[in-house]
């Protein structure tokens, strides 16, 4: 998972198709045609609704552009931010970026399927 | 019980360590108070009226001796406030007065530490460890498998279960591996740990429930359809709190395989559409009430998708299952040849000959097994002297015991804050009483007034309103007649510090609710609630007798409601053992609410008493 700045983080270049979706919007109803990339919004960390949002664009609609989260990301989440489908996240200036490359580092298989890894532990395991 | 794997130790080891990693963080000004609130919360860390408090996770109520041992260390040895806070502390409880009894004594908060206490959700909370130990702690208790993973937080908490699961005689099929199944599925769950609220989910497999299904975000019932499978009746949105709702059945039957991609829809879609404006109207509840039909289609849907488009990776396969169900070895018990039922009849009896109360015991704390030479034997953590679920470091060791000599090193957690050794020898039920009864654990009295559930309320809890446990304990001093209590018959007491409601308050056939009324502790009653169960009769929450009373008037109120109930109870037709009358929460509904408003009016006490 790419790691940027605030500062870094860009609302697009002219031409490209850049989605910013609010977390109460329906993504299944989207026309991904074209689009390039989909930013995914967390008003709050607590509020999880992108989690899902992710989770369906990649794992059922099959998007491969970037889906990025901003807003409110803390460190802690990056790894479940990744196995819902995300692959970029903005962090707030100063956030030490040891710290959030220790939390990938840690957990090497879970027990339920992702959009990383659709198949639960039980299943690759036997 | 369940056999962890390499897999799932290391997994608990990795939370553990990962804990730490956030803590020193916190500690070290890395991460902000609200940033490391959500992390120490799934952790089990919340912070109390006057230090943390740890929720360790008991996983559908299982626990072997080892665990029990080591929570018995972690209350002994972190369990330990400094004299100067817990001074404080019981000051401070001090100023809010105490409940006089009917005799002239009087009962006040008395702090203790040193101990866990057992919660309605078969978890084991700690009230004084401090933080800067907490880590330790979750080390010390990852070495047993122990972890307070999601025992807090808006995320899919500790899976409950029938504290009878796997040994009850009317098991449709055992829970425990679908218990298990589910507490891997929900362990870490990426998409659904900022859920808009908590989630609960409980499964029974018996034709009683005692797993509180109706009152559960998600109940699963084992049921077997005409074809003979197995599957589940899956019932959604139910809860307790401001809003008490029973929970509707989604699904008549849903294959037992599907169980994971049918929660996935479930929660994929509360986590999407559930309120996130106001937390008293976050459940799912609120969303099952408001969206009705609309919620029922959108899960099928999602459902569909799930299996159809994305092939349904998490179906249990029937390997899997037999895995799971692999690892709750059976133990081995030296079991003895049927021949010897002469000789268990004449042990039993020479008990009861030498002690009265063997009989009541055997009666109330000893239950039915699927094994017909086994029983399951409840120790009773109600009694006199102790919060109702409270075990001393002390206690929990000697239970830890117990369960070495006589159950095959298990036990269970129950519901109703008691602990369950689950493979007792039928013969062995007397030398176990003994033992029970020297350690202060075999009170006879599991099903009655004195058995009943309450939170730790305003002594330790900073949303309690009010206080539980001096409540508890005037009952428990007024009713220790055991002829008394055996004629008053089964009835569940429930009290809650406040509306949150994890005293069950809603469930209880007497309810009392903590509520704050200009900063004083006053409480409401209610009557005739029900957590499901065939005595009690279908989930229903309980109704309010009139405007909330004093702590003072609570006693007597009480005994007020159970003189009603005494001089309004019917005799039952079967008087072969003996007069034998209905129970008090078919009193209740049959005679309604009024005579037992009227009785508890009648004695509230005239208002110049009130700031005696």
């Amino acid at each position: 998972m790419k790691i940027i700045a605030a500062s870094a983080h860009q609302k697009g270049a002219e031409g490209q198709k850049i989605i910013e979706l609010p977390n109460d919007a329906d993504p299944m109803a989207l026309d991904l045609a074209g689009v390039t990339r989909i930013d995914l919004h967390f008003p709050k960390f607590s509020d999880g609704r992108a989690f899902s949002q992710a989770r369906l664009l990649r794992g059922r609609l099959k998007f491969t552009g970037e889906i990025r989260a901003t807003g409110d990301v803390l460190i802690d989440q990056l790894v479940q931010m990744a196995r819902c489908g995300f692959d970029v996240a903005v962090l707030r200036e100063g956030v030490d970026r040891d710290d959030a490359q220790r939390q990938f580092d840690r957990f090497s298989a879970f027990y339920q399927g992702d959009v990383l890894q659709p198949q639960p532990h039980f299943a690759r395991a036997a | 019980m369940y056999q962890y794997t390499a897999f799932d130790h290391q997994f608990i080891q990795l939370r553990a360590q990962q804990f730490r990693d956030q803590l020193e963080r916190w500690q070290a000004g890395k991460l902000g108070e609200d940033e490391f609130k959500p992390l120490r919360l799934q952790n089990g860390w919340y912070v109390q009226r006057y230090a943390p408090m740890l929720r360790v996770a008991v996983p559908y109520g299982e626990l072997s001796s080892q665990q029990l041992r080591v929570l018995a260390r972690v209350a002994r040895e972190y369990d330990q406030p400094d004299a100067a806070l817990l001074a404080e502390a019981q000051a401070t409880q001090e100023k809010l007065g105490d409940i006089p009894l009917h005799d002239g004594r009087r009962i006040g908060t008395k702090l203790k530490y040193g101990y866990g206490h057992f919660t309605t959700r078969t978890n084991v909370q700690f009230n004084w460890i401090p933080l800067s130990k907490a880590a330790d702690v979750m080390d010390l208790l990852a070495t047993v498998n122990l972890h307070g993973i999601q025992t807090s937080g808006n995320c899919i908490r500790n899976i409950n279960s029938d504290a009878l699961a796997g040994i009850a005689e009317d098991e449709i099929a055992d829970p425990r591996p679908f218990c298990e199944i589910l507490r891997q599925w929900s362990t870490l769950h990426p998409e659904f740990a900022f859920l808009p609220r908590k989630f609960k989910i409980s499964i029974n497999g018996a034709r009683e429930d005692r797993a509180a299904l109706g009152w559960y975000d998600v109940g699963l019932q084992l049921v077997k359809n005409d074809a003979g499978e197995l599957g589940f009746k899956v019932r959604v949105g139910g809860g307790m709190g401001r809003t008490p709702t029973i929970s509707p059945v989604l699904r008549e039957f849903l294959p037992w395989n599907q169980l994971m991609n049918y929660l996935e829809a479930v929660i994929r879609v509360y986590n999407r559409y559930g309120r996130r404006d106001n937390s008293w109207k976050a459940r799912i509840k609120i969303l099952v009430k408001a969206e009705g039909q609309a919620y029922i289609d959108q899960v099928d849907e999602e459902f569909r998708q799930i299996v159809e488009v994305e092939g349904g990776p998490h179906t249990i396969t029937q390997a899997e299952l037999d895995r799971v169900t692999a690892c709750f070895q059976e133990p081995a018990l030296d079991l003895r040849p049927s021949d010897a039922e002469a000789e268990t009849l004449a042990l039993l009896r020479t008990a009861s000959d030498e002690d009265s109360e063997f009989g009541r015991w055997m009666h109330r704390n000893v239950l039915p097994h699927r094994q017909p030479q086994l029983r399951a034997v409840v120790l009773s953590f109600k009694r006199l002297g102790y919060a109702p679920g409270d075990a001393t470091a002390d206690q929990m060791d000697a239970a830890a015991e117990l369960a070495d000599r006589f159950s095959a090193g298990e036990l269970r957690v129950t519901h109703e804050q008691n602990l369950v050794l689950p493979w007792v020898r039928r013969d062995q039920l007397p030398a176990l009483y003994k033992a029970a009864r020297a350690l202060g654990l075999a009170k006879p009295n599991i099903g009655l007034l004195t058995d009943m559930i309450a939170c730790p309320g305003g002594d330790f809890c900073s949303l309690a309103n009010a206080r539980s446990l001096p409540i508890a304990e005037a009952i428990t001093e007024r009713y220790q007649d055991l002829d008394e209590l055996f004629d008053l018959g089964e009835i569940d007491l429930h009290i809650s510090g406040c509306i949150n409601s994890c005293g069950h308050h809603h469930s209880g056939h007497i309810g009392i609710l903590g509520v704050d009324k200009d900063g004083k502790e006053w409480y409401q009653i209610t009557l005739g609630g029900a957590d499901g169960s065939h005595l009690s009769g279908p989930a229903s929450p309980g109704k309010i007798i009139g405007p909330s009373f004093s702590a003072a008037e609570v006693p007597g109120v009480i005994e007020a409601l159970l003189t009603t109930y005494r001089a309004l109870r019917q005799q039952l037709p079967d008087q072969s053992q003996g007069p034998k009358y209905e129970h008090f929460i078919d009193t209740v509904r049959r005679v309604g609410i009024d005579p037992f408003k009227a009785a508890a009016n009648a004695v509230r006490l005239p208002s110049t008493a009130l700031s005696a």
